[in-house]
């Protein structure tokens, strides 16, 4: 898939999930080798947060098989009918793989930014605290936040939480990032500085995968775009496709707001 | 006004203080950390300890503690001499006390009120947060200890001190099963010099510094604590 070729960082097969009778996910499948950026756009309510979480298991598929670095990790069909994964050390390694960046930033509001961003590292990592902290203030610095890191999150403005929370989700040094539309609670004035700390991390060549509103970052930054439509891939390829020339015509209309 | 008693009578005093301040200090301790797996496990364990935890907290804060603390006294105080071998024992010189009695009641009633409270501050803290810790890898464990339980504190402190001084003056009761804390000691005062009145106004005064104390002690620190705007 994309335009690299590198080892697969996340292959996900066949994804269904179910809310009761809700249908919301009616088997999506992707990979994203490394390198790749992969953004998923679509209308509100077309599934991609929640194929997402799904990701790393914040929500529980129905159906599916998640690759992540090669692993696959191990599911059996629980009670509530979804999959769960059956060991809990793999799923917990497994996502100190995933850099999850949310909607609502969530950052923990009793810690400091600069104990944010060590929380995870020395808590899960077990990094010393003296290196991790040389990390992250090398992280703050990156996305323009040495100055506040004594700052508690409550005294930060939401395009200075989030970029918060990418140092905080960098200083896990995942294979993947995931961003759970990182914009789409920020004013209109902030979303420039969040795409612009994803735009680098693109150019620097992490791998990612993108649930965003964004179009235009979207069509920028992408290796490989995946236009998702009530819970099935309607259209996916380059960006000069999907937003150029799409075969879709609820594609071509969606994307036609843009340019 | 006679205070001239009030010399003689101040060893006894100094003496209930301690004891009041021990009920106290020995009932918000323990009583809080049963609070918290109270809390918790009505939100996350399973049915049977949610049923067990939210059913204590009912009984609890269903019925007057002075009722819990004669049944504890009388009930449980006439039934473990019964026990053999337990007057030889090392247990029994704190078993025969009322005091044993006392903090058992107030700690317990002190659980079963902040277990309720603290099952509404592990709900209040934003799943998100939550959320984002286990996307990073932390297991529950490390999620409770370093996210959620951190976040519920905050959440119920300055309700703490509050329900701290709450309890204070629920000591008292003690004096009923034979201890001479504060209370207990102006009872005392009172039943060797025929004063009704003077007694009760200096503990009253006493209460008065003390739940002033407490207030000024939480305030010091909720100020340690950062605030969320």
């Amino acid at each position: 898939m994309g335009s690299s070729n590198g080892q697969p960082a996340v292959v996900v097969e066949g994804l269904h999930k179910s809310f009761g009778d809700l249908e919301v996910l009616k088997g999506v499948s992707l990979t994203a080798h490394e390198g790749d950026v992969v953004s998923m756009i679509g209308a509100s309510g077309s599934g991609k947060s929640t194929f997402l979480r799904c990701i790393n298991f914040l929500e529980m598929p129905t159906q599916g098989r998640i690759q992540v670095t090669g692993e696959d990790i191990s599911l059996k069909t629980g009670h509530d009918g979804n999959l769960h994964p059956t060991d809990r050390r793999q799923l917990e390694r497994i996502r100190t793989r995933l850099g999850m960046v949310f909607q609502s930033f969530n950052l923990w509001p009793h810690l400091n930014v600069l104990e944010n961003v060590i929380e995870a590292p020395v808590h899960v990592l077990k990094v010393p605290k003296a290196e991790a902290i040389e990390r992250a203030e090398a992280l703050l610095q990156k996305v323009g936040l040495y100055e506040k890191r004594n700052q508690y999150p409550a005294f930060l403005s939401g395009g200075q939480q989030q970029r918060a929370a990418i140092a905080r989700a960098l200083a896990m040094n995942p294979k993947v990032m995931l961003f759970d539309e990182p914009t789409s609670a920020l004013d209109p004035e902030l979303v420039g500085e969040v795409l612009k700390v994803i735009r680098d991390l693109a150019l620097e060549g992490r791998t990612m995968i993108l649930v965003t509103h964004e179009m235009k970052f979207a069509r920028d930054v992408s290796s490989h775009v995946i236009y998702l439509h009530k819970g099935l891939i309607e259209e996916e390829g380059p960006p000069s496709q999907v937003f150029g020339s799409p075969k879709s015509d609820r594609c071509k209309q969606f994307v036609s707001g843009i340019h | 006004m006679d205070f001239s008693w009030f010399p003689k009578y101040l060893p006894m005093i100094i003496e209930g203080i301690g004891l009041t301040l021990a009920l106290l200090v020995i009932s918000i301790f323990i009583g809080f950390l049963l609070a918290v797996p109270i809390g918790l496990v009505q939100v996350t364990g399973p049915r049977w300890l949610k049923w067990m935890a939210s059913g204590f907290c009912t009984v609890i804060r269903g019925t007057p503690l002075l009722v819990q603390l004669w049944l504890l006294y009388y009930g449980l105080g006439s039934f473990f001499p019964q026990i053999p071998g337990i007057r030889d024992s090392f247990m029994w010189p704190v078993l025969r006390e009322g005091f044993f009695y006392a903090a058992l009641a107030f700690t317990l009633s002190f659980a079963g009120y902040e277990g309720a409270i603290m099952k509404g501050a592990f709900l209040s803290v934003p799943k998100g947060e939550l959320e984002a810790a286990r996307a990073f890898g932390m297991s529950p464990w490390t999620v409770l200890r370093r996210i959620w339980l951190p976040r519920a504190f905050r959440i119920v402190l300055p309700t703490l001190g509050g329900e701290t001084i709450l309890q204070l003056k629920a000591t008292p009761l003690a004096a009923t099963v034979t201890v001479i804390e504060l209370y207990g000691a102006s009872y005392q005062i009172r039943q060797d010099t025929y004063r009704v009145y003077e007694p009760l106004l200096m503990v009253a005064v006493i209460y008065l510094a003390l739940t002033y104390c407490i207030t000024r002690l939480f305030n010091f620190i909720e100020r340690q604590v950062p605030q969320r705007r």
